[in-house]
């Protein structure tokens, strides 16, 4: 199982902070389609990804099990 | 000791500046960042910021890490509050202690400046006659969810 959380107007549209599902083996890409499909509401084209507190820049990046993925929103703390 | 956090509390201004100073500092540069009321015309009731916290408070220390090797010598603390805040109240406090006061004000610019750029954390703003999830400091991508009028 990996884990996806959601952040500012994503939790909102999805309705929780978090999701597992069995997606370990997948891409970063692929994650992110799979959730689009899901949640057609979602919009991920502005995101950073982040895998477990690090951004990962890498779109082909698989995924394991038990990573924890965001889809870090444009930022606008300070 | 420099820190980095997030909190839900009220930050103390004066804790976050006493964590950077030492011997070597010659001068300690204090950013306090509050909430606004007037952005343009947009009248803003209150903020509701939002972290990934864990993450966030990595990247704040990150911040003090690019500052460190930046600067030599250069100390930095970061504490940002998340929750719902009122017009005034502080948002995020970030205190640099440098041996010459130069680099303590450009330090301090840069914490900002990355914070804005890197660190997890979103502002909702609720005005008058609606909401809306900032999404950078241009409101350029914005999401809105009941969106003044521009003239409001």
């Amino acid at each position: 199982m990996v884990k996806i959380l959601f952040f500012a107007d994503q939790r909102e549209k999805v309705g929780k902070d978090e999701l597992e599902f069995e997606g370990e083996g997948m891409t970063v890409q692929h994650v992110k389609e799979y959730l689009l499909r899901e949640y057609p509401s979602l919009k991920l084209h502005q995101t950073m990804t982040a895998i477990n507190e690090e951004y990962e820049e890498e779109e082909n990046r698989t995924v394991k099990a038990n990573d924890v993925i965001a889809f870090i929103p444009p930022v606008s703390g300070g | 000791m420099e820190y980095y956090k997030i909190t839900t509390e009220e930050i103390d201004v004066n804790e976050v500046v006493l964590s950077v100073v030492h011997p070597e500092a010659g001068a300690v540069n204090t950013f306090i960042g509050t909430v606004r009321e007037f952005t343009g015309h947009k009248q803003t009731v209150s903020l509701q910021y939002e972290a990934y916290p864990s993450m966030a408070e990595k990247q704040l220390q990150r911040i003090g890490t690019e500052i460190s090797k930046r600067w030599n010598g250069v100390k930095t603390s970061i504490v940002h509050r998340t929750g719902k805040l009122a017009i005034s109240d502080i948002a995020v406090v970030i205190a640099v202690a440098s041996p010459h006061r130069a680099e303590s004000y450009e330090a301090s610019r840069y914490a900002i400046e990355r914070i804005k750029e890197i660190v997890p954390i979103w502002k909702k703003e609720y005005w008058v006659d609606g909401e809306e999830w900032i999404g950078d400091q241009l409101e350029q991508t914005s999401y809105p969810t009941g969106r003044p009028k521009e003239d409001s």
